[in-house]
């Protein structure tokens, strides 16, 4: 998939009770979520987002708890998607199944700019930094993921091997 | 090629005699365990796409342990939807508030027996690493990870490299697993063991406790591990011997790293080295030893949560605040950890010893760990925790700040109204 967006950048270590505080996880409505998707970490996040617009952060994103309701609430708010030079493990996997777009790339996280507006493509890796004209290419998924992936997520992927 | 511990459980869960890191396996799973608040996307997702009966309701356990006693009507609906999916699957390990076993889920799952060296399980919450302690393989993960093994029984993992965590000599008075893994995390950092396993060996193991190696392994996940796992030993085999039903004597033969196993690195820690740690706000590597910072005031201390709510760490509580109060303005909130460790405390007259230093002591409970309730931080308020994140807002307000320690630094600390040593008491 292709996507042009706006970047929004954070630092290392952005964590789940960041992305979606414990406080709101009385329930896993996506919308109920994304309203406070990032408010303790920038309380401008939710006026500001656009749908189609890419965070762009520091090493180890999503660390912290296995709420799948981090996932949800980034892509709830309209991120496209999320690159770091890496995620926490469980994060990972939550993206992955939750069909939340992430590309790894340490080069990408460094040279890119706040506001900066990007163009990106998660099957091929390649981000285009439209603003500075840089180029950047992330990791290549491992052909597992992948096959997760185009089996529509986890889901999909589970439903097809147990014949359902 | 040698392998570690881990890669060797993967492999026997994988139907191979060995496999690499990098691997990528689908391995069938032993246990797999949700809470509150995961399960309830779970169950969505499980029913949503007509997976009907669960694999196996004897390998699962359900805990409504997050916001439970349930703290607000949304977090009741959460609890019941567990509860009527439980009842209506007939799974095993569903439970209860109140009933004997109950309590904080990885307070819980080894204390009721449930998990077995060489065993490989998940769960639906980042500290279910917490079971390497035994020598088995778990791992956290998310809810639709969990949905998926709830119907197929098996799942997928990247074998991880290996970080070998050498321990050696014995801890100091007043230390305990707790300082052991804030000194390893504040040595390699929150992403320092990154989709790796740790796996902790030296002679250093045996002088540690089955409650310190639970605490350390709860915390592998905050340097990013996959999981962190103890070898076998005749402490290991006592413990499970009182609590695995039928009994349990002999781990698998084959539990061991190989002698050739590659390892990515590393880490020698002399335990007698550790002083009494405190990971300041906001990342669990953001540590300092008790005595080498300035008086810092607190406003609240909780002792508890899956990290230090054993028998053990109530017991180490009672011994510093008997016959003493906390300190004027001091909130000291304890939880212990499960019903079986609430009524021991009780018999043990720890519980009194408690209330009567001034302590509020609650039912079992997640609740002040994640900010959910029964000790939710306001504005600039300060919380020294034997919990196991002090992330911004993790306890409450976004300007509240919580500092991990151990538990008698804790009990100290509620004592003395600043962090500090049970040495200065």
């Amino acid at each position: 998939m292709k996507f042009l967006g706006n970047v929004i950048k954070y630092g290392a270590n952005v964590d789940t009770d960041v992305i979606i505080p414990a406080r709101y996880l009385n329930t896993s409505v996506k919308e109920e979520l994304a309203a406070h998707c990032m408010e303790d970490l920038d309380p401008d996040f939710r006026s500001k987002v656009e749908p189609g617009d890419i965070i762009v952060a520091g090493s180890n994103f999503g660390c912290g708890s296995s709420r799948e309701h981090a996932p949800v609430a980034i892509k709830a708010s309209g991120i496209a998607c999320v690159i770091a030079p890496s995620f926490a493990r469980i994060f990972y996997r939550n993206s992955i199944n939750t069909g939340l777009p992430i590309m790894e790339c340490a080069e990408a996280s460094a040279g890119i700019n706040d506001g900066d507006q990007i163009e990106i493509d998660t099957d091929t890796g390649a981000i285009k930094d439209i603003t500075t004209g840089k180029e950047y290419q992330a990791s290549a998924f491992p052909a597992f993921i992948g096959e997760i992936i185009s089996s529509d997520g986890l889901v999909g992927y589970t439903k097809s091997k147990l014949g359902k | 090629m040698g392998m570690t511990m881990t890669q060797k459980i993967l492999a026997m869960h994988s139907g191979k005699n060995e496999c690499a890191p990098g691997e990528l396996i689908e391995a069938k799973l032993d246990l797999l365990l949700g809470n509150d608040i995961t399960t309830p996307p779970a169950i969505d997702i499980f029913e949503k796409n007509g997976f009907g009966q669960v694999f196996d309701k004897e390998k699962i356990v359900m805990v409504p342990d997050h916001f439970a006693p349930n703290k607000d009507i949304k977090s009741a609906e959460q609890c019941k939807r567990m509860r009527d999916f439980a009842r209506f699957q007939a799974i095993k390990y569903y439970y209860e508030q109140g009933e004997e076993g109950m309590g904080v889920e990885h307070v819980i799952i080894p204390e009721n027996g449930l998990v077995k060296p060489g065993d490989v399980i998940i769960g639906a919450d980042s500290h279910t690493c917490t079971y390497g302690a035994v020598g088995a393989f778990s791992t956290g993960v998310g809810s639709t990870d969990l949905a998926c093994a709830m119907a197929a029984g098996t799942t997928w993992f990247r074998v991880p490299e290996a970080i070998r965590v050498e321990l050696h000599g014995k801890l100091n008075p007043y230390c305990s697993g707790k300082d052991v893994i804030l000194y390893l995390i504040g040595k390699i950092g929150v992403d320092g063991a990154l989709y790796d396993s740790l796996e902790f060996t030296g002679d250093g193991v045996a002088s540690l406790s089955m409650a310190d190696r639970l605490t350390i392994c709860n915390m592998a996940i905050e340097c990013g591990g996959k999981n962190g796992i103890f070898p076998v030993d005749e402490k290991t085999i006592e413990y499970l011997d009182a609590r695995v039903a039928g009994g349990y004597t002999q781990a698998p033969s084959w539990l061991f790293p190989d002698p050739d196993a590659v390892y990515e690195k590393t880490v020698v820690i002399e335990l007698s080295e550790i002083r009494p740690m405190v990971s300041f706000p906001h990342l669990p590597s953001n540590t300092h030893a008790v005595g080498t910072f300035e008086k810092i005031t607190i406003d609240q201390v909780v002792i508890g949560s899956c990290t230090n709510g054993r028998l053990e760490d109530m017991e180490k509580a009672a011994a510093i605040l008997k016959g003493r109060h906390v300190a004027d303005g001091i909130r000291a909130i304890i939880l212990p950890g499960s019903q079986r460790v609430y009524k021991q405390a009780l018999k043990e007259g720890l519980l009194e010893i408690f209330v009567d230093a001034g302590c509020v002591v609650s039912a079992p409970t997640c609740g002040p760990c994640l900010g959910g309730h029964m000790g939710v931080l306001a504005k600039g308020e300060k919380c020294v925790s034997t919990t196991n994140r002090n992330f911004v807002g993790r306890m409450g307000h976004k300007e509240s700040e919580v500092y991990l320690a151990g538990v008698e630094v804790a009990a100290a600390s509620a004592v003395l109204g600043y962090i500090g040593s049970p040495e200065e008491l």
